[in-house]
């Protein structure tokens, strides 16, 4: 199909189970849509290497409900994913492409970290594979990455290799509040700093208070959470807690990545500028969610909001528009890219997989 | 532009006394730490700063005259061999700690930092996981471009996995930053271990972590690595991940032994050491069980390390293996191949039967829990033909692990060395595809020409990308 839409100067709009099909710039029209859905197979689940092969459209719920029965997981959590729920209609292929991510990221990494291979269908039609299915491998050029997180501008995912990890035996969650941006962060920040190797560690905040949720996984995870929240308390938080009923906290902080109404703006920054990243979201009255050791926080405001929060972040962090409506797609751009050499290099590398422009036209940084 | 007008120009920008040319002085960099391969470059330039690097650089690029990075000079796969007719930039000099952040977890070096250095420029809370054996002079600029490994990447993972951010020059001489969370393509993924294809890093940002609270060591001794590998497998599959799980085989056992007197035991026929590490209860609640799953899988002996002291010559054994090795034979040639764990039985057994079949000494010390191997294949000059055996042996082992659904290279780089090898895991539509993201990088093929693909490849022409006509801009018409 692509060799066909590239010959005839076709344009084609990828799609896995289309969670995220508003993220990025406004779409041009294409004529063609290309769906993953059909390509949903658990090609390989290799228990004893920790491995596995996913054909793009398997659906990440799934695949974890397969490799939960071997006390396994792939340790991303993005939202619209979660095994057991209505609405987990992420695919892999689909995640893998917008690179993005959940809670787990704070140990195991986002998309990138935990794909080994990758096939992929180039603009032109020309099946290519890169990586391997083994967990450390550095032959040849590393596309999985150069594919993650590129919106399907360079082509198709076909299938990912995957690196698996064993689930935790159990999880339990220190937690903690505050009204003050400043204690809020540094609690975090005292959190991420200590050697308790913690599975996930968040920030939240809205309408003027804040908390830190740290989870532990494994075999002793609620002595290690009590740990956790002494150092919340002795760090100035409040109401400190550990529980071990903790799936619907972490489910709240992904739901709290994504916006039906309002408009998203995933902000990073050095972990140091949390405090200030949570007084420009109080400024105007938004609500965060975000990984506190990565500086990774996910804003949600009214769409009249996001410009003035965009404005009002602090210097280096960088801001960059997920759910919105249209209207404001158009307004601002949504990558919020300046022109340079890097974004030169990259329109350099979108002529060489796609030349001719195939794949989900104009949706991606600089108009790519 | 004539050779003695390229030296002036790279004098001027370095300063006379670190412009080589010298064929003495030339010589010192004409193989990296694979010495089988030699060869002299046109001149040496040892720049003391990024923007000499990138003006050494530009001077390359306006000359079209190749160049290639080289850092400690310590990589196994050739992959800072220099090219003929072409300058050798070292990095060498640039040795500078830019920045330590610790609230943010984040240190920025040059590339000629080591990698041990790093780790003591954020001890005693830090530190930066990778550890290839080499650490204490490797540097992180090399690290980056071979995506190096170590003993503790089956829990911690790899360079990639710890760059945040890169200052590059890219073979135009154009300088590029690329973070890891900024917006577009991920080419901060695409650079670490590129192999110098892409440019020359010249400032690294890393993650580092805090150190973890808890260290458990062990070492078991096995009949053979077959009940090792046992062990490993039950390890694994109980969901525990050690921070390191590394292998001996007898042969490799004895040279290191003969090299460290630690007390490793001469009469098994494999070694296993396991370390755990991290919050106290999780690993005083694993290493009980560890040391139960060794004793199942048949471990004769299972020695705990009692001190920091006992620990540390443990692993002064493991790492001073390769180096050991002279004690046992003149040479050796050393592979880097990757296997599924589940498989580690049956290749090793497979190794063994190729080895006695070549007449060779095969010692096989390797990272068990990820499956990289590190088959020493020894050998001596003196006798003719062997060394040419010990290759082809070297060869057959490499493709042995790609057949199993390995790779020819967990951590050492293709270089020039295993080139030959990329047909036998990638397909023609796959090197072409990695041709394209060096063309877009580098249409010149300037940047260390000759490594990674394992034929000399062109860059066509870019077809320029679509751009719509002002008549469909202006929605007048449509593109069918």
């Amino acid at each position: 199909m692509l060799a066909r839409a590239s010959a005839e100067g076709q344009t084609i709009r990828l799609r896995g189970g289309g969670t995220k099909l508003d993220w990025g710039a406004n779409r041009a029209e294409s004529r063609i849509e290309l769906c993953t859905g059909r390509m949903s197979r658990i090609v390989e689940h290799n228990a004893g290497d920790l491995t596995a092969v996913l054909e793009a459209g398997a659906r990440l719920a799934d695949a974890q409900e397969r490799f939960a029965s071997a006390g396994q997981m792939l340790a991303l959590d993005p939202p619209l994913a979660a095994a057991g729920s209505s609405d987990a209609a992420a695919t892999i292929g689909g995640i893998v492409a917008s690179g993005d991510s959940g809670p787990l990221r704070h140990r195991y990494g986002a998309p990138r970290d935990l794909v080994l291979g990758v096939t992929v269908a180039l603009g032109d039609g020309t099946i290519a594979q890169s990586g391997g299915k083994v967990i450390k491998n550095v032959a040849g050029y590393d596309l999985a990455k150069l594919f993650s997180g590129s919106f399907g501008t360079l082509g198709l995912i076909l299938s990912v290799n995957v690196r698996l990890h064993p689930k935790p035996a159990g999880t339990a969650t220190a937690l903690g509040s505050g009204a003050e941006p400043g204690t809020v962060a540094a609690a975090a920040l005292a959190l991420a700093a200590a050697p308790l190797e913690l599975d996930a560690l968040d920030i939240a905040w809205r309408a003027g208070r804040g908390g830190v949720l740290a989870r532990c996984g494994g075999a002793n995870p609620v002595e290690r959470s009590r740990r956790a929240a002494e150092m919340l308390g002795a760090a100035g938080l409040e109401d400190v807690d550990v529980t071990d009923e903790d799936e619907a906290l972490w489910e709240r902080q992904r739901a709290g990545q994504r916006s039906r109404e309002g408009a998203v703006v995933r902000v990073s920054a050095r972990p140091s500028m949390l405090a200030d990243v949570l007084r420009a979201a109080e400024l105007c009255g938004g609500a965060v969610v975000g990984r506190a050791a990565l500086g990774v926080s996910y804003v949600e405001v009214e769409p009249a909001e996001a410009e003035r929060l965009l404005a009002a972040l602090p210097a280096g962090a960088h801001g960059m528009l997920q759910d919105a409506p249209p209207e404001l797609r158009s307004a601002i751009d949504p990558w919020g890219v300046q022109e340079g050499p890097a974004l030169e290099l990259m329109r350099q590398v979108k002529s060489r997989f796609d030349p001719t422009g195939v794949c989900n036209p104009r949706v991606f940084v600089g108009g790519i | 532009m004539p050779a003695s007008a390229l030296v002036s120009r790279l004098e001027a920008i370095c300063g006379d006394e670190y412009v080589l040319t010298h064929p003495h002085a030339l010589a010192t960099y004409g193989s990296d730490g694979l010495t089988q391969y030699h060869q002299t470059p046109l001149a040496v330039a040892r720049p003391g700063t990024a923007e000499q690097v990138q003006a050494v650089v530009r001077v390359c690029f306006e000359a079209r005259v190749p160049f290639v990075a080289r850092g400690a000079g310590t990589g196994l796969s050739g992959g800072a061999l220099p090219v003929a007719e072409g300058v050798l930039i070292a990095l060498s000099r640039l040795r500078r700690i830019l920045s330590v952040d610790l609230d943010d977890g984040a240190v920025v070096v040059e590339p000629g930092v080591t990698n041990t250095a790093i780790s003591r420029a954020v001890s005693p809370t830090h530190f930066y996981p990778p550890d290839p054996s080499s650490q204490i002079v490797c540097s992180i600029g090399g690290n980056v471009a071979e995506n190096s490994g170590g003993a503790h990447c089956f829990k911690y993972g790899f360079t990639t996995n710890y760059v945040t951010g890169l200052e590059v020059v890219l073979s135009d001489g154009t300088v590029v930053e690329l973070g890891r969370d900024d917006p577009g393509y991920d080419l901060l993924g695409a650079f670490v271990g590129s192999e110098g294809t892409l440019g020359v890093a010249t400032r690294i940002r890393l993650r580092v972590i805090p150190v973890p609270e808890s260290v458990r060591t062990l070492v078991a001794f096995f009949e053979d690595t077959s009940a090792a590998a046992d062990a490993v497998t039950a390890i694994v599959s109980a969901g525990i991940v050690p921070g390191a799980i590394e292998m001996m085989d007898r042969l490799s056992i004895k040279a290191a032994e003969a090299a460290t007197h630690a007390g490793y035991r001469l009469d098994a026929g494999a070694a296993l050491i396991v370390e755990l590490d991290g919050p106290r209860e999780e690993c005083t609640a694993r290493f009980d069980h560890v040391m139960t799953l060794c004793t199942e899988a048949g471990a004769r002996d299972v020695r705990v390390a009692q001190s920091e002291d006992e620990r540390a010559l443990i692993w002064k054994t493991r790492k001073a293996a390769f180096a050991a090795m002279g004690r046992i034979a003149p040479a050796y040639y050393v592979q880097d191949g990757v296997i599924p764990r589940t498989r580690l039985s049956e290749v090793l057994g497979k190794i063994d039967e190729l080895a006695t079949a070549y007449g060779l000494q095969v010692a096989n010390v390797f990272h068990a829990g990820d499956g990289n191997l590190h088959p020493l294949v020894c050998y001596d000059s003196a006798c003719e033909g062997e060394p040419e055996r010990a290759e082809e042996l070297a060869g057959l082992i490499v493709k042995a692990c790609v057949e199993a659904g390995g790779s020819i290279t967990g951590e050492h780089g293709v270089g020039v060395d295993k080139k030959r090898y990329m047909p036998d895991m990638f397909s023609e539509p796959d090197l072409e595809a990695f041709q394209r993201l060096r063309c877009a990088f580098d249409p010149h093929g300037l940047a260390n020409p000759g490594k990674v693909m394992p034929t000399p490849r062109l860059c066509g022409e870019v077809p320029g990308p679509y751009r719509a006509h002002p008549l469909e801009r202006a929605g007048v018409a449509e593109r069918f």
